[in-house]
């Protein structure tokens, strides 16, 4: 048994200054005064908070193809010290989840290494090709609701119109799409603008991702499947996703802590960890993403973790490959970008990605008897974003002072990550 | 200190450098750099730029000791880290680097641990052109102020044209950028105007600065041919005739002729090319030495 005591607990009746006991994988009492055991595992949350454990609906785990840069064991403790108690899978592995088989693999590795629960999600296209529908029903038998290319977009209409067609049936099955027309990104290395006509690097405009989520909202107001827009990076991206929800097509959007955080003006010298696609986009670009955040046009939180190690980054900065980590700073940029506010923090950090990815038993408010899957925090908490437990550390905060810092993470009822005392 | 891009450089710094490419022009220095070891790191195609720091490099006594990327273990496979490296580990004192891709030189001397000039990366900066320009319009013109560039062609791909943009609205001088709006660079970003009609602003001119198109880095793609950019954009005769008395024409070569400028202008009174050319010897010495100054 774990009784955690003094914190602020995120439940299902609001915010409530309660101690909570979990057992046997669940939320066994809440309230004051709860029975505590002699032989409990005691967490002190004197000024913490206590919620829903935080879901991750775009990570890069590297597993299998590029262990040198990520495996199992050291995304699921970087998801852990982040206070997700769930993550979901990219499959542009090597090879590529794209059939049964593969999904089988990665659950098996996860079953084996894993410290949080893994989702799976799948290919779009059979090896990732864009040409061919992958194995979608052997992967939907075995658990995968969302499928994605990621990594690269579904350019071809057609084939991204019939794959809607063909899992309409199915209400629960996302398509997720990485908006970015590559002919139009004509190879950029930044967002098109100040930064990248100064600096002297190929320009990577916004309308690469504008015109790639205009297409699909038109399939999807078509078709009525679920469509998820990964990583929202422009103004302009969010508006059309507003009007989209506001016609009632159903589509969700997330958006990474660091798109919520930086922007172009951070650019200042040829660091290759603020590489990344899509790239940091200007100001006004950055303001409407919190905005769109904060009232709801964007769902989701999603860290989009990508890990490189030292030595690929270590390039000049056309020749660094785009990524970033992100699952162990998250919590702090997002806080930072929503100045502190806990309640849109947790609906779009745990509940409504849970959601989206179908992750059952994550994203609920506390109540009696639901699902021991918790994080705790202290918003006020500074510490310096380095010693990461990824195997890489290609993180665009690297070096700096954040803001607001996860204590611990509670998984199926254990105490994964943090002090007992 | 490396030298990277022009930005790096105050302006007195930047008139500190000019004077002392004068006085080399006019006295030569001998041997004062002799035991100085100077490595050119071409990774690009150069004629003008290479001869140019190797014959500065003479000047100055040192030596210069050649590097063919084509014949190097970097064609083996080496990463450019590596290569950095294995010729940092040998100590020379200066190196000298151009590469495709912008941010190289900064990275080879990080890694290399030996101070770095910039000969030219990717689309980004190009600073030794950049003071040989500035030293040919201060010799022809006594200044900068007041002084009206038009700079025309591809601009957005150059990394001639983007150390000019920077500099010269510093030093006084009023800029046009003028080329089709492929080529031309956003409002608001550099101190210029921006302009897609060249005959409307030829007779305002002091110096027209015409740049080829950088088919290398993707410019080819933003015009339909080269027969309706000369239509549009070329100095020929006819558009000479517009231009006011004691107007320059300048080029930082190489040029296409019957492109962005006909022979008799490239060959003509107005031109300044040959200038330009010769600027960089002394603009390299007085570059090199103030590194090589400050490392000893």
């Amino acid at each position: 048994m774990i009784v955690v005591t003094g914190a602020r607990v995120l439940t299902t009746e609001g915010w409530k200054e309660w101690d909570v006991s979990i057992d046997d994988g669940v939320v066994a009492e809440l309230g004051h005064s709860i029975p505590q055991p002699a032989d409990a595992i005691h967490v002190d949350g004197s000024g913490m908070v206590l919620g829903p454990g935080f879901v991750d609906l775009h990570t890069h785990l590297r597993e299998p193809g590029q262990v040198w840069k990520e495996d199992m064991v050291s995304a699921t403790t970087g998801a852990a010290r982040g206070g997700f108690t769930a993550v979901m899978a990219m499959p542009n592995t090597l090879p590529p989840t794209d059939s049964g088989d593969s999904v089988r693999w990665l659950r098996r590795r996860a079953i084996e290494a894993a410290v949080v629960d893994v989702g799976i999600s799948g290919a779009l296209s059979r090896g990732r090709s864009g040409e061919l529908m992958s194995h979608l029903d052997e992967m939907y038998d075995e658990g995968v609701r969302m499928f994605t290319d990621d990594g690269d977009a579904l350019m071809d209409g057609g084939l991204l119109r019939r794959i809607m067609i063909y899992l309409s049936d199915r209400p629960d099955a996302v398509i997720a799409q990485h908006a970015e027309d590559p002919v139009i990104a004509a190879g950029g290395h930044t967002h098109e603008g100040r930064r990248s006509q100064t600096l002297g690097f190929v320009g990577l405009p916004s309308s690469a991702e504008v015109t790639v989520i205009a297409r699909d909202l038109a399939l999807a107001a078509e078709v009525g499947t679920h469509y998820h827009v990964q990583h929202i990076s422009a103004a302009a991206s969010v508006g059309l996703v507003r009007q989209a929800k506001g016609a009632g097509v159903k589509v969700t959007a997330e958006v990474t802590p660091h798109h919520l955080q930086l922007c172009e003006d951070d650019l200042v010298d040829l660091d290759t960890n603020m590489k990344m696609y899509p790239p940091l986009r200007s100001r006004a670009d950055r303001e409407a993403l919190v905005e769109g955040l904060r009232d709801g046009t964007v769902d989701a939180v999603a860290t989009d973790h990508a890990p490189h190690a030292d030595s690929e980054k270590d390039v000049p900065f056309e020749d660094a490959p785009r990524g970033v980590i992100g699952l162990e700073t998250a919590f702090p940029a997002t806080l930072a970008a929503l100045d502190g506010d806990l309640d849109i923090l947790f609906d779009r950090m745990s509940v409504r990605p849970a959601q989206i990815g179908g992750f059952a038993g994550h994203g609920r408010p506390l109540e009696k008897g639901s699902a021991a899957n918790l994080v705790l925090v202290d918003p006020s908490a500074e510490w310096v974003a380095e010693g990461f437990a990824s195997r890489s550390n290609n993180s665009p905060f690297l070096g700096q002072e954040l803001n607001g810092k996860v204590v611990a993470t509670i998984v199926d009822g254990g105490l994964i990550y943090g002090d007992a005392s | 200190m490396s030298l990277f891009d022009i930005s790096q450089l105050s302006q007195s710094e930047i008139i500190a450098i000019l004077d002392r490419a004068d006085e080399m022009k006019k006295s030569p220095v001998g041997a004062s750099y002799s035991g100085k070891a100077i490595v050119p790191m071409f990774f690009e195609p150069s004629t003008r730029t290479r001869v140019s720091f190797d014959l500065a490099a003479s000047k100055l006594g040192a030596a210069v000791v050649s590097f063919d990327h084509r014949n190097s273990s970097s064609a083996k496979g080496e990463t450019l880290r590596d290569t950095a490296r294995t010729v940092g580990a040998m100590d020379p004192d200066l190196l000298i680097v151009r590469h495709e891709k912008a941010g190289a030189p900064e990275a080879v001397a990080r890694w290399s641990g030996t101070p770095v000039v910039n000969a030219g990366d990717g689309r980004r900066a190009h600073p030794t052109q950049t003071l040989a320009d500035l030293l040919t319009i201060r010799d022809h013109f006594g200044g900068f102020a007041g002084l009206r560039v038009g700079m025309v062609g591809d601009i957005v791909n150059s990394r001639v044209a983007r150390g000019l943009l920077y500099c010269l609205p510093h030093l006084g001088a009023s800029l046009v950028a003028v080329g089709p709006a492929t080529f031309t660079p956003q409002e608001g970003i550099w101190d210029t105007d921006v302009s897609t009609d060249l005959d409307s602003v030829l007779g305002e001119l002091d110096i027209v600065y015409l740049l080829r198109v950088q088919k290398e880095r993707g410019g080819g793609l933003g015009y339909p041919s080269d027969g309706e950019f000369h239509k549009r954009f070329g100095l020929n005769d006819s558009r000479a005739d517009q231009l006011k008395p004691g107007c320059v024409v300048m080029h930082p070569g190489p040029m296409n002729r019957g492109v962005e400028i006909s022979d008799s202008l490239a060959d003509g009174e107005r031109s300044l090319i040959p200038s330009q050319v010769a600027a960089g010897v002394p603009i390299r010495m007085a570059v090199m030495a103030r590194i090589l100054d400050g490392a000893s």
